[in-house]
């Protein structure tokens, strides 16, 4: 006789045992090696950054109301903005989905009972934080002007600012990204439970695996790139200064060959979530599952391939440029076929309007403006005009905002249970989504409208006759940033006051919610396999019936 | 100012550029419309608790689906950037014959040099119904010449030509404007495009004080910085002969081939030693940092005007036996 032949009762101090009471000093989170604990540690840091880089382009925006300008010189409105996208991009969205959710779930949805290296996972973390840390201190002691793309010769030979102190935390935070890469790769290849099976696995793990691939191969180009510009800064190696036989079309090559790649690494884990969501809360398998992997993949390898469409005026030949337009359309393809599968998903549902959804709806929304204007600007013509301009920047703000921070907001509450064990306030939470949509869009549908007049970015002063759509886009970042506070308030207040989650309130299939909540130290009280499919929300037998929530099979159980 | 200065559509390429924008506002209205259509009725047949009978969906058929719209959307985009590139195209290269315009860029202040020699700074007057070449490079940073009522843009870069050319056919003041971020004054560093009639573009010229045109500066400087010295027929110094040079394909010692264009003439002229056509000794000078941006644009001008006959000073016969255009 087994112990997994008996039905199976835990021990009932073993309830008591959640990942959260395993030490409570400050030092036992510092020094731990759970991945639930360290997800929580970049959740924390992560938002720290996340507000101090909304303060900066709050003051952007507010010193925008007026085309001469309010209260900033140009020299320090170039390095708000500067500072803007360096902790946005780069300690803020690259890291969100991975580092938080993935850190926290991923391994859990596998069946495992941590990342494959524990410890790699925590200095992932201090090299993180160690890196930003030294970034934000060079961005508040002067500051840095060249925008958060460091174009030579800018950067290498006219800026007077700090250009190597940033870099250099820039630097050690991507190697923080490629520890946190290889880390997941290593945990999905090794770590599947039994009978978790390739494809078996729920769609955001693949988006780990997918994601994971590109932090790997592209960062260390980012690296090479910043090492380049600052070795030409401070000895005078001639690489992009084109006096001295260099050529700074180089560094751009170099620059997007990372950053293009990178708004993958933003947006990607941003489908996973969506995609739990949507299955979660529609009741539904995933229409086109293996559809969803595939184009993924796809995404993931082609993503490599179209970092020339931000140098369609660089200088770039015309041919270069037909071949990157090309590959840009074809890259969107994939993209498509994703809004429309989780659109079909929704079909024969019993759909909810629980706040994880109306945030995944706000990311379908925002995902698909994001992507047709995509295909405006992968159009040459039409890049031509309107590149380096405000419809760029509402572009992939409105992909990589819009889109990634919609799909993060999801996955903060649908998993908030499982993460805390207590429920949020649900009103306040369906309304700060419905906020965060509009307030997005009343911040950028006018920096599309004014992109395409004629506006350039990075303008301190501009025409007045852009006013107007100016003071409309300041006007929505207010609303925005209410919506981006409210979840601040009312999840903690669900920390202290809120209902106990129970282990699935949500009903939902996933492995990581057959454990309970707060999940244990080990993730599991015993060792799941896993029989069927994911996201096995309805029994087309009973299906007539609506609504009936015990037909969820859970993809797994203890064994 | 006026909004008109940005967005009027100023040559037929502006148009042909509204109309796609336009294609593609449709097509992805289309599309808002299906995803967003659908999104309204599934959640109106389908929400929780609703009483529509939710049947099985084959798995053949859903196949099938997926195929289906994978295909129509390929084609769709395909067709886009057939139409998109076929726009490119009209684009392609400019027309041999175009009115050379040179632009300097400096932070933060652009600097015009009019074939007649005639110069100006942040404002620029170019004739209608002509083509027009802009030949551009910056003193310092990288730049970007934008012509919003023209819907082109162009990085200009040190060190380095790129060009821009349009053929206007709107009379007007527009406004043009640096599009990549050069430093502390980028956003002023801006000015007035006046698009004149043919006419008054030869009035202006003429009312302008400089004397000469950018050629004669440049035969000027050809004597003055000595480069006569070697450079005539006559030379007893072993020198190319710079007769019909510009815009032929010339072989380096190195094992290269070059086209002649203001790129490889700049370089000749700057960094020697690596654009030495082959058969001739390395005796060039290097003349970095004692000729200035603007000098050089004037004796390229000249070296020019050694091929394409408008120099009166030495006139060269069968001015147009070059093989190769310019490559812009």
């Amino acid at each position: 006789m087994t112990d997994a032949t008996l039905p199976f009762v835990p021990p009932l101090d073993s309830y008591g045992e959640s990942y959260l009471d395993d030490g409570h000093t400050v030092m036992s989170w510092l020094t731990t090696t759970d991945h639930k604990r360290i997800a929580i540690l970049y959740a924390l840091s992560i938002t720290v950054f996340f507000f101090i880089g909304g303060i900066a382009i709050g003051m952007v925006r507010l010193e925008l109301i007026s085309p001469t300008g309010l209260f900033l010189t140009s020299d320090e409105y170039n390095r708000l903005f500067t500072m803007h996208g360096i902790i946005m991009v780069w300690f803020f969205l690259v890291p969100s989905i991975p580092a938080t959710m993935g850190n926290f779930i991923l391994p859990m949805m596998i069946g495992a009972p941590d990342v494959a290296f524990p410890r790699l996972n925590l200095m992932s973390w201090y090299l993180y934080v160690g890196g930003a840390a030294f970034t934000v201190y060079v961005l508040f002691s002067g500051g840095v002007d060249t925008g958060w793309t460091f174009y030579p010769p800018f950067s290498s030979q006219y800026s007077h600012s700090d250009v190597i102190g940033a870099a250099a935390g820039v630097f050690v935070v991507g190697f923080s990204s490629i520890a946190t890469g290889i880390n997941f790769l290593a945990t999905i290849h090794m770590l599947r439970c039994p009978g978790m099976t390739w494809f078996r696995l729920p769609l955001f793990a693949w988006s780990m695996y997918v994601v994971s691939f590109v932090m790997v191969l592209a960062t260390p180009v980012l690296a090479m790139s910043l090492l380049l510009i600052s070795a030409e800064r401070y000895f005078g190696l001639p690489i992009f200064d084109p006096s001295a036989g260099g050529d700074p079309l180089l560094f751009q090559h170099l620059f997007w060959f990372y950053s293009h790649p990178a708004v993958y690494i933003m947006i990607l884990p941003a489908m996973g979530v969506v995609s739990e969501v949507f299955a979660c809360f529609a009741r539904r398998r995933v229409f086109g599952y293996a559809f969803m992997v595939y184009s993924m993949m796809t995404i993931g390898v082609i993503g490599f391939m179209v970092w020339g469409h931000h140098m369609f005026v660089a200088g770039q030949s015309q041919l270069a440029n037909l071949v990157f337009s090309f590959l840009s359309f074809i890259v969107a393809v994939p993209s498509a076929i994703k809004v429309f599968n989780w659109t079909g998903t929704l079909y024969r549902g019993h759909i909810g309007f629980e706040a994880p959804m109306i945030y995944a709806l706000g990311f379908l929304g925002l995902f698909t403006i994001g992507g047709l204007t995509g295909l405006f600007l992968a159009s040459v013509p039409i890049d031509i005009a309107t590149t380096d301009s405000y419809f760029v920047v509402a572009h992939f703000h409105t992909i990589m905002v819009g889109g990634s921070v919609s799909a993060f907001m999801a996955g903060i509450h649908y998993w908030w249970p499982k993460i805390t064990g207590k429920l949020y306030n649900e009103f306040w939470a369906q309304f700060a989504a419905i906020t965060m949509f509009l307030g997005f869009n009343v911040t950028f549908l006018p920096q599309f409208i004014m992109g395409w007049l004629g506006m350039p970015r990075r303008y301190h002063y501009y025409p007045a006759v852009f006013q107007v759509w100016h003071v409309l886009s300041s006007g929505g970042a207010v609303i925005l940033a209410t919506a981006y506070l409210m979840p601040l308030v009312y999840l903690t207040w669900s920390l202290f006051y809120g209902e106990k989650a129970g282990d699935n309130p949500w009903h939902a299939t996933g492995l990581e919610w057959q454990t309970p909540s707060p999940p244990p130290r080990t993730n599991f009280l015993r060792p799941p396999r896993v029989d069927v499919d994911p996201y096995d929300y309805h029994d087309f037998g009973r299906s007539a019936e609506t609504g009936d929530e015990a037909q969820a099979r859970p993809q797994g159980e203890p064994t | 100012m006026n909004i008109s200065q940005f967005t009027t559509e100023a040559s037929k390429y502006a148009v042909h550029v509204d109309d796609l924008f336009y294609l593609l506002s449709i097509v992805s209205g289309i599309i808002v419309l299906l995803v967003s259509g659908a999104i309204v009725v599934f959640f109106a047949l389908y929400y929780r608790g609703s009483p529509t009978p939710r049947g099985l969906l084959p798995e053949r058929k859903s196949r099938e689906i997926e195929i289906g719209w994978t295909v129509a959307t390929l084609f769709s985009f395909l067709f886009i950037f057939w139409w998109a590139a076929s726009v490119e195209l009209l684009q392609d290269s400019p027309p041999k014959d175009a009115l050379e315009i040179h632009v300097v860029a400096k932070q933060w202040m652009w600097r015009f040099q009019h074939p007649s020699g005639a110069r100006e700074i942040d404002e620029l007057h170019v004739p209608a119904f002509t083509d027009i070449r802009l030949a551009m490079t910056s003193q310092d940073v990288i730049h970007d010449l934008y012509l919003p009522a023209l819907r082109l843009k162009q990085d200009i870069l040190p060190d380095r030509y790129t060009y821009e050319w349009f053929n206007a056919d709107k009379t007007g003041v527009f406004h043009f404007t640096c599009a990549e971020f050069c430093g502390t004054d980028h956003s002023v560093m801006a000015g007035t495009m006046y698009i004149v009639t043919p006419q008054e573009y030869a009035r202006w010229t003429a009312a302008q004080p400089e004397a000469d045109d950018l050629a004669h500066q440049g035969a000027a400087l050809f004597h003055s910085l000595g480069c006569s010295g070697c450079h005539t027929p006559g030379s007893t110094v072993h020198a190319p002969d710079l007769h019909g040079v510009y815009g032929r394909v010339v072989h380096l010692a190195g094992g290269q081939t070059r086209t002649a264009d203001e790129a490889y003439l700049r370089d000749c002229i700057l960094v020697p030693d690596s654009t030495r056509v082959e058969g001739y000794p390395p005796i060039m000078p290097n003349f970095t940092g004692s000729v200035q941006e603007g000098q050089i644009v004037a004796l390229i001008a000249y070296i020019k005007s050694l091929t394409t006959g408008q120099d009166r000073e030495t006139p060269t016969a069968s001015p147009k036996s070059s093989p190769q255009s310019s490559g812009g």
